[in-house]
């Protein structure tokens, strides 16, 4: 079948983006890169492209020019059955959850398994049941539909639905979102902890200060249409560019950095 | 670098599948897995090993995972099948393994297990469960209803003493969307049923002699019933079940909430307007569709083998069809055109939050409309045979 992948390489790695509609230029000469195990925040304005730049990563958009490679291979080359492959080893946590709103939480993550295993429907069933455990549903959830779970709770189902397939690569679109801060930090610690028990590799678009400062190895920064540096925290906040300076040099960013500072350090060490 | 780890496969493939073997002494399970658990692996072993595990009367259990060369949840799952659980809590259980992702994966796994609850399977009374429920949902949807009216017409009544506040811009907007655009099709339908009844009477009359009859057959039908029940079918069909979409998708995306804190009274702005459009463009729809059906019964009477002109199509139509016939049809439109507003409305409003409602919503609505429409018509028809006009 020739259906390996090249597991060492980056799971997902872009070069000389360009992204355009019309003559209005969103990306141009854009590099972005990560790396097995890691979890990257991209941070940039309102408006700056991220959710273009997360559809281009996914595959949703074809840019205008450059090369986005999955696992070290150029995805214009690949073929149909590889590129299945590759979307199995990818979850995605669209910002509202993007649930199916005919189907129950259990239905809606048994819905790749469906899809793409063979399992028996019981086994499904179970399997689906120990997602909605893991990122701390209560499993009388498992049997409600969408409409009838709060905020933070569909971020969760939705969360559990990406992890049904146990991918190696994992886009988070603003998870924390419209959280409390109780609710945001415990999802921060649970996609900690889901790294560390499903080796995940985490893309996370974040305007959330706490989580780049706690949970986030490096951090993108998209600005003047390109990534304008992609680094550890404390030298992102060195950079000198006046938004990056703004950004992390704001009340509120000084704030969550004070907070953070304890768990980034045991973070560092890892 | 494809094609070497192609023949890595071929060769060991036999060492990825998953196996296991166990021994068990005074309640102490010892379980040694190897090869590849995941997700795509497990389907093979994962009944052997819960039907082995039933034969087994383990307390704690030992893995030994030194050859597993992968896993994931799933494969941690299945093989927590061996740790003894019930709600709440887990028999004692340890591992040996040297990755250190192995020890976490079972401990989630095993975390997954312990919260799960005891199969409630299906009841006996669950029959009674569910009639129960549906009759409740009934009396539900009927207070609903009588509640919408209700309000409805207060609001409706309130508007009509102070017309200022009506909003004339959306109710001309909705006249085009529900009247103008909806005149062609309309007639173009009307026109057929037209020469489709003038076709059947001339046939069936002539073997009577009487084909002139037609023009009586064509007129009466054509005035008393199907200008105004073509009418009302098409706008259930078309303009009911936009009412229901339009309003069912402001409702799930929070627009009616917002309009509401603004403080425009949704059934101000939502509501009548789509009524007073009804009301208005029914009557000259129906209008409209009986002289498309007459002039169709005409072209059939003219053009076909009976071969009545225009001039005496019209003539007799004149002599021997009563004007009472017309208003009969048209006294029928505004209840027809006001039922068809407040359905569609009232569905629209009753939309939830998920998709599928809006879907069942739509069709509940377009079907209770013309289920209204044809049972009003019916008392109507009654009653004007008891009035004998």
């Amino acid at each position: 079948m020739g259906l390996e992948l090249d597991m060492s390489a980056p799971p997902v790695e872009a070069r000389g983006i360009l992204t355009q509609f019309g003559s209005n230029v969103i990306h141009e000469n854009l590099d972005f890169r990560v790396d097995r195990g890691e979890i990257v925040g991209l941070v940039g304005g309102s408006g700056s492209g991220k959710s273009v730049l997360l559809n281009t990563l996914l595959g949703l958009k074809e840019p205008e020019g450059g090369v986005v490679r999955y696992f070290g291979q150029d995805r214009r080359n690949i073929t149909p059955e590889l590129r299945q492959e590759i979307n199995n080893q990818i979850g995605v946590l669209f910002q509202g959850g993007a649930l199916f709103s005919s189907l129950t939480v259990r239905e809606n993550i048994m819905v790749p398994l469906r899809e793409h295993t063979d399992l028996p429907l019981q086994l499904m069933r179970e399997l689906a049941d120990m997602k909605i455990h893991m990122v701390g549903l209560p499993l009388k959830a498992a049997t409600l539909f969408p409409s009838d779970l709060s905020g933070g709770m569909k971020k969760r189902a939705g969360l559990a639905r990406s992890l049904a397939l146990d991918p190696t690569l994992l886009y988070l679109d603003e998870p924390t979102a419209g959280l409390d801060p109780i609710g945001a930090s415990a999802f921060d610690q649970l996609i900690l902890g889901l790294r560390e028990a499903m080796d995940l590799t985490v893309i996370m678009v974040t305007h959330d200060l706490d989580s780049l400062f706690t949970i986030c190895d490096r951090v993108a920064v998209l600005v003047d249409k390109k990534i304008a540096i992609n680094d550890s925290l404390p030298k992102v906040k060195a950079y000198e560019h006046p938004w990056v300076q703004e950004y992390f040099g704001g009340a509120r960013a000084r704030a969550a950095g004070s907070a953070g500072q304890g768990d980034t350090s045991t973070i560092g060490s890892e | 670098m494809t094609s070497t780890t192609e023949i890595d496969r071929a060769t060991t493939r036999d060492d990825d599948a998953p196996r296991f073997s166990m021994s068990h002494e005074n309640g102490h399970l010892h379980f040694v897995a190897q090869g590849k658990w995941t997700l795509k692996t497990i389907a093979s072993v994962d009944h052997r090993l819960k039907t082995e595990l039933e034969d087994i009367d383990q307390e704690t259990v030992s893995y030994d995972f030194d050859d597993v060369s992968e896993l994931d949840t799933a494969g941690a799952y299945v093989l927590s099948r061996a740790i003894k659980c019930t709600t709440g809590k887990c028999f004692e259980w340890d591992i040996k393994s040297d990755d250190k992702g192995h020890q976490m994966l079972m401990q989630a796994a095993a975390d997954a297990r312990m919260g799960q609850l005891p199969d409630a399977g299906r009841m006996w009374y669950d029959v009674l469960v569910r009639m129960g429920k549906a009759t409740h949902r009934f009396w539900n949807e009927l207070y609903d209803t009588l509640a919408f009216l209700g309000r409805f017409f207060v609001v409706l009544m309130r508007l009509l003493v102070t017309p200022g506040k009506i909003r004339w811009k959306s109710v001309t907007a909705m006249v085009e969307q529900v009247g103008i655009d909806a005149a062609p099709i309309i007639m173009v339908l009307s026109f057929f049923i037209g020469a489709v009844i003038a076709y059947m009477g001339a046939n069936l009359l002539a073997s009577f002699g009487a084909q002139i009859f037609m023009v009586e057959l064509v007129g009466f039908s054509v005035l008393r019933e199907f200008g105004v029940l073509i009418t009302a079918i098409m706008l259930a069909g078309r303009s009911d079940s936009a009412f229901t979409a339009q309003i069912g998708a402001m409702r799930m995306r929070q627009e009616i909430d917002a309009m509401t804190v603004i403080g425009m009274e949704t059934y101000e702005t939502l509501v009548v307007p789509r009524a007073l459009a009804c009301l208005i463009s029914a009557p000259i729809l129906t209008f409209l569709a009986m002289l498309s059906g007459l002039f169709g019964g005409m072209l059939v009477a003219w053009l076909g083998p009976t071969d009545v002109s225009p001039i005496l199509f019209l003539a007799r139509l004149k002599d021997s069809v009563p004007i009472q016939h017309f208003w009969v049809g048209m006294v029928k439109a505004p209840f027809f055109a006001l039922i068809i507003a407040i359905v569609g409305c009232r569905q629209g409003l009753a939309v939830t939050g998920s998709v599928e409602s809006l879907g069942t919503r739509t069709t509940a609505s377009v079907v209770q409309a013309i289920f209204a429409v044809i049972t009003i018509d019916a008392m109507f028809a009654m009653l004007f045979l008891q009035l004998d006009i």
